[in-house]
């Protein structure tokens, strides 16, 4: 009996990790919130203004440079507010999406 | 929070080769950039350039000669005022058109040589020496207007040259469609006052890995614009694949004198380049650059050959614990 539970048990956890793993797989990396959790709808939101950010205001004039210490990230945003231009909420929303 | 506000260091490392007219010359160059935030308000930053030039030495001559050149491009403090004011303080780069403050660091530029107008605008020393305001006037999400305004006092010591003068600049970027337009004035107060108007239209369609930028510049003796166009193609597995690093380029650009005053920089007869070029995207902020170039001009045609490699580095100015 215990062994039929646990081999239930073992499927059960199985095809949820599965389940879990072909849903994240096969989401799209899209704009679209999660209606039923607003903690993720305004994360998904900040993450989004702060990309659409970033390609608008940094990515214009040069490429992104790759893997730079979180210590500087909001040296890089208050350079990038002066070469930029950049408003104080794009400032903010752009260390939001450097430094999340 | 604090701990994200680091000093940092960044800047360019590149070996600059070109052969203009058959001879050749070696640039090997070190353009650092600090920016160091203090207090909640306040960023200092500054950027020097150090490089050695080695050019043949001419008239027959056999072997090369080499000059080098240490600099400081600019010092300049930013003082967040409000949300959409920034005073600039120091010696800063003359924002007139776009070349000059925003695509002439080494790291950035496509090509290994900057337009023929550069010069034009920027009083040809490109930093002027005083003060600016500059920021976001209106961020919407369908627009935004920027601008910069400044005064800049006349300087003579080597460190910061400047030219007496004043101007300022006023930019419409479009996101969904990726344009800015953009208008640039500069008046020269000092000798022979003159007045530059600069015009800047840039293209940049929204994850199309095109782009195209241009700028037109008038001066009281000369005028002159460019016109460049790169792409990058996500077609072979993104812009990180080995196909999406290649960056083929094209700029035109062309100067025309009105007078006969060479003040200026630009070439003294009228002169029309067509640059090819061809970036590499290395992994690790490194770029190749390479360009081919004939210059079309009165006094002779001529071809100009560029390779290059830089890389750009960004770190926090010390070690963290």
């Amino acid at each position: 009996m215990n062994s039929q539970r646990n081999l239930l048990f073992f499927v059960l956890l199985s095809s949820s990790v599965a389940l879990a793993q072909t849903a994240t797989q096969a989401r799209p990396p899209s704009t679209q919130p999660d209606k039923g959790h607003p903690a993720v709808h305004v994360e998904q939101k900040h993450e989004d203004a702060g990309s659409r950010i970033f390609q608008q205001n940094c990515s214009r004039c040069h490429n992104t440079p790759e893997g730079f210490s979180p210590r500087i990230s909001g040296t890089v945003v208050r350079h990038m507010r002066v070469r930029a231009s950049l408003s104080m909420r794009d400032e903010a929303e752009l260390l939001r999406f450097l430094n999340p | 929070m604090a701990a994200q506000n680091t000093p940092l260091l960044s800047g360019g490392i590149g070996f600059f080769s070109a052969t203009t007219a058959g001879q050749t010359t070696y640039l090997p160059i070190f353009e650092p950039l600090l920016a160091a935030p203090i207090g909640p308000r306040l960023l200092i930053e500054s950027r020097a350039v150090l490089l050695e030039s080695f050019a043949p030495n001419g008239n027959g001559l056999p072997g090369y000669n080499h000059s080098h050149f240490i600099g400081l491009t600019y010092l300049q403090g930013d003082y967040t005022l409000s949300p959409h004011i920034t005073v600039v303080g120091g010696s800063y780069l003359i924002p007139f058109n776009t070349y000059n403050d925003r695509l002439s660091p080494i790291w950035i530029g496509n090509f290994q040589q900057g337009p023929l107008i550069a010069n034009l605008g920027t009083e040809s020393t490109g930093t002027g020496t005083g003060g600016m305001l500059s920021g976001s006037a209106i961020s919407r999400s369908k627009y935004s207007l920027s601008y910069n305004a400044y005064f800049s006092s006349r300087v003579t010591n080597s460190y910061f040259q400047a030219k007496r003068s004043t101007g300022g600049r006023v930019s419409l970027f479009i996101p969904n469609h990726g344009l800015e337009v953009g208008l640039s004035y500069n008046r020269l107060l000092q000798g022979v006052q003159e007045n530059f108007y600069g015009a800047h239209v840039w293209w940049e369609p929204v994850n199309s890995g095109f782009q195209l930028r241009s700028e037109f510049a008038r001066g009281h003796h000369a005028q002159g614009y460019w016109v460049e166009t790169a792409y990058r193609t996500q077609a072979f597995g993104g812009f990180d694949s080995l196909i999406g690093r290649i960056e083929p380029l094209f700029r035109m650009q062309q100067t025309f004198r009105r007078d006969d005053v060479v003040s200026d920089g630009l070439p003294p007869v009228n002169t029309q380049i067509a640059d090819f070029g061809l970036d590499y995207n290395l992994p690790h902020n490194t770029r190749i650059l390479t360009s081919y170039s004939r210059e079309f001009a009165s006094t002779g045609n001529y071809n100009i050959w560029q390779t290059g490699i830089v890389y750009r580095f960004l770190t926090p100015a010390w070690k963290g614990k």
